[in-house]
């Protein structure tokens, strides 16, 4: 059964450095890192101690708010130091990989004949839980709530992101296994949205209800399509996992191993070769960085997509859910007379002697500029024209800011993470800082109400 | 390159000081800062809130020209009216724009002079940026005064209007009433002899007044208030060949700025077309009253009633005022819904208040206030429309 969904507002942002289709396998990291902020609002408990030597899926940590959700090693090694933040937060665990990995072996768990609770309580204990996101509030799932139903983007719109339909090719039976596993967990189903021209290996799988999604980005963002198929109402949860997340699953569940390896893209417009390269969670950003080589020194590295990942060195580490490094130039240049010279190497949404509306295919090299200066909500009317989801994206923003709860919940607080505000982020004329400010939303309302 | 480096070096060394945010602001318009995203989406679109108000501003230009010329134009036409016969060959000339000139740069100066002034000092005193709101504010109040007002009042004005006016709430974004219309009511409540009647819409009629050589240009919907037939055909009108404030005469070079904002997506098409819709409609109203035959040729809105409907577009400042004013977005209904009713009111109590007030001809101002404050009810009640509907889906869901 398919359902066909057609995203019509949006903005297809086209960058130079699209990955090319191949796949290389990046030269094993040395080191490796998890760094606690990925998990938002989880703060760990350390179960290793600095210079405890960890097994690929040995806990290294857990949740303190609630031990059952566990953090696991995605490699075996010697975890050497804890780094701490300001008042002794955890920033970053480092862990020095063995030459050969071992694995923490879970057990064989058939998806099919196995109990929900089997099933659940197999992922808690393995690590992969924290792979299972929730809405509302965009955080890692409770472990004592039913979705009522789970949503799987297997369709990237976001610019220069990885292609599920390639990352994915040849996982079928992982995939299978995960997405039976989930359905058992879910009162309600397993929506895959996969792109409707594509080949994605989810189309002949079991246990899913399939959507073809088509159009602009955010088409290809979960929230999306969790708006058009079955808005989260109150009092509702539902899940959401990355495709990549599931193979992990999957893996787990037919071989009873936690294999964290993960197919990044590494695209943007400062990569010499930009490609897939076959590597691990947590791995060193230099590892494929300086395989593919980088045409400056100043550049930004992004692990994530540029509208949504997390500046990082090309000393530091992949990120735990990010499958996608990103290089643009940095752009810490002053610029004369930006604000009124005729434009046509930038994107703009507006025509305000701005041309990226002649070219629409064209692809640009954006660099990190802002483009202009903080200010006060001004323009109204322009986010709805990138905004697909039905509802009002200013006003949201506004009870965000005044942290006016009672309007944040009906206005639909509890559908959106911040991902979905990254294109009203993109166009703002007044270079508001959108997605933090949901961010701050849904966490007050977490702390108030949820 | 070398002045790159002084002004980023000076840049630094103001930082944090007092003056930052005025040195910023200078600096700005030379060079896009060298600002780059920290977190979120690390890539932005060149749009800025200096890009947005540049476009209007260049929407405003040729009213600003125009408006020079025409300044001239009317003085000398007051004086020798021979020169209405041929006002396009008698418009675009010398001795017109040296006049209009002298007449009009000196509000354009004092406006910004003053009201950039006052954003300064704000912008030191609350330690924030200088926002750009004022540089449409500050081309549109040349624009809709009269062409004789005294500087002195556009000083008090100007500072009312901004401190008062927008200031008081936060500055750029924060205002509930336009700027420009609150300077421009601001005089007119506070000297109505200078903003109506008809000795102040033509350069010199008030300085003359009395004497021998006197001369008097009364506006269309001056005289059309007081049941004159005006003088001037319907072209004139179009082209804006005839008094009033200084830029909003001719209805052409507005479409063009219409067409301009609207093209460029800066200005919202749905008010505009909407205040249209609204215009037009109270005037077939006015016109069907007058076709029943409830109201008779000697009361006193008779000429205004029976004036064609769409003729109120062409004279007065409503189509000036629908194209640069209702659509500020700031005072405006922020929902795409709302902006529909938002501009129909405006059109619609434009014509309404033009027709019934024959003290204040021009309606389009007071309409405009009014419907700013009634902006965010008209939001709350779209926005409260979606609200509903996400209360109903859960009714489904769970009963």
């Amino acid at each position: 059964m398919s359902k066909d969904i057609k995203i019509t507002k949006g903005l297809t942002i086209n960058l130079k450095g699209e990955a090319e289709k191949t796949l290389a396998s990046a030269p094993r990291s040395r080191t490796f890192a998890i760094r606690p902020s990925d998990f938002h609002l989880i703060t760990p408990k350390m179960v290793v101690k600095e210079g405890g030597s960890v097994q690929a899926g040995d806990t290294i940590f857990y949740s303190k708010t609630n031990e059952l959700i566990k953090f696991v090693s995605p490699v075996s090694g010697t975890l050497t130091k804890i780094e701490r933040g300001a008042k002794r937060v955890i920033t970053n665990l480092l862990i020095e990989a063995d030459p050969q990995d071992t694995f923490k072996d879970f057990g064989v768990l058939s998806p099919t004949a196995s109990s929900p609770e089997a099933i659940k309580a197999r992922l808690l204990e393995s690590g992969c839980w924290p792979f299972i996101m929730q809405r509302p509030y965009a955080v890692i799932a409770d472990t004592e709530i039913v979705p009522s139903n789970v949503f799987i983007s297997a369709f990237s719109t976001a610019p220069l992101a990885n292609d599920p339909d390639f990352s994915l090719h040849g996982k079928e039976k992982e995939l299978q296994a995960a997405v039976t596993a989930l359905s058992k967990l879910t009162e309600g189903q397993v929506h895959v949205g996969v792109g409707k021209s594509g080949s994605s290996p989810f189309k002949g799988l079991k246990d899913i209800t399939l959507h073809n999604v088509s159009g602009p980005h955010p088409a290809g963002n979960v929230g999306t399509q969790i708006n058009k198929i079955s808005p989260v109402n109150k009092n509702e949860v539902v899940w959401t996992i990355a495709p990549q997340d599931l193979v992990i699953i999957g893996e787990l569940l037919i071989t009873g191993k936690f294999n964290a390896e993960r197919v990044i893209a590494l695209s943007g417009s400062e990569v010499k070769t930009p490609k897939y390269y076959r590597t691990r969670i947590g791995s060193e950003a230099s590892t494929f960085l300086y395989d593919s080589g980088l045409k400056n020194e100043n550049v930004r590295v992004i692990s994530g997509d540029v509208l949504t990942g997390t500046k990082i060195s090309p000393k530091e580490h992949l990120g735990y859910y990010s499958n996608t490094v990103t290089v643009i130039p940095e752009g810490d240049d002053y610029e004369l007379f930006g604000w009124n010279k005729p434009v046509f190497d930038k994107i703009s949404t507006t025509r305000a002697l701005t041309f990226s509306w002649l070219t629409p295919n064209k692809k640009y090299n954006l660099d990190t500029n802002t483009n202009g200066e903080h200010r006060a909500f001004v323009v109204t009317g322009n986010y709805e024209e990138v905004f697909p989801l039905d509802m009002y994206p200013l006003q949201m923003l506004k009870a965000c800011m005044v942290q006016d709860l009672d309007q944040m919940e009906v206005l639909g607080m509890y559908e959106v993470a911040p991902e979905d505000f990254a294109l009203t982020e993109f166009i703002c004329v007044s270079k508001q800082p959108h997605q933090q400010i949901i961010r701050n939303g849904l966490d007050l309302m977490y702390k108030e109400i949820g | 390159m070398g002045l790159k480096q002084n002004l980023h070096k000076l840049k630094e060394k103001y930082k944090g000081t007092k003056m930052a945010p005025a040195f910023n602001a200078l600096h700005t318009f030379l060079y896009t800062p060298n600002e780059t995203t920290h977190s979120g989406s690390h890539v932005r679109s060149v749009d800025d809130l200096k890009r947005t108000m540049n476009t209007v501003i260049m929407a405003l230009i040729p009213c600003l020209i125009f408006g020079i010329f025409n300044a001239g134009y009317q003085h000398y036409a007051a004086i020798d009216a021979t020169l209405r016969l041929d006002p396009l060959g008698n418009f675009f000339t010398w001795d017109n724009f040296i006049l209009g000139a002298w007449t009009v740069l000196p509000l354009v100066i004092v406006s910004y002079v003053v009201g950039l002034g006052v954003e300064f000092i704000f912008a030191i005193i609350n330690k924030h940026e200088v926002e750009e709101g004022y540089l449409v504010t500050g081309m549109l109040v040349p624009l809709i005064v009269p062409i004789d007002i005294p500087i002195w009042m556009l000083i008090v004005a100007v500072i009312f209007g901004v401190v008062i006016g927008k200031e008081v709430f936060g500055g750029t974004g924060m205002n509930i009433l336009n700027p420009a219309l609150t300077i421009r009511a601001f005089l007119f409540f506070a000297y109505p002899t200078w903003m109506s009647g008809d000795k102040v819409w033509v350069h010199g009629a008030k300085a003359m007044a009395g004497q021998p050589d006197a001369i008097s240009g009364e506006t269309i919907l001056g005289s059309l208030a007081q049941n004159h037939e005006p003088i001037y055909s319907l072209w004139d009108m179009f082209w804006g060949f005839i008094p009033g404030s200084v830029g909003e005469t001719s209805t052409f070079l507005i479409l063009i700025g219409a067409a301009f904002l609207i093209f460029t997506k800066i200005g919202s098409w749905r008010i505009m077309l909407s205040a249209v819709v609204g215009a037009i409609a109270m005037g077939l109203i006015f016109n069907g009253v007058v076709d029943q035959g409830w109201i008779k040729e000697g009361s006193s809105f008779y000429a205004l009633m029976n004036e064609t409907y769409w003729h109120h577009l062409i004279i007065g400042g409503l189509a000036f005022g629908i194209v640069y004013m209702a659509t500020d977005p700031v005072t405006a209904a922020q929902t795409n819904k709302g902006k529909w009713i938002y501009g129909f009111l405006i059109g619609f109590m434009s014509v309404m208040i033009r027709v019934f007030n024959p003290a204040y001809p021009e309606g389009v101002m007071l309409a405009i206030l009014l419907m700013n404050v009634f902006a965010p009810t008209i939001d709350h009640y779209v926005v409260q429309g979606n609200i509903k509907k996400r209360l109903k889906r859960l009714k489904v869901k769970t009963a």
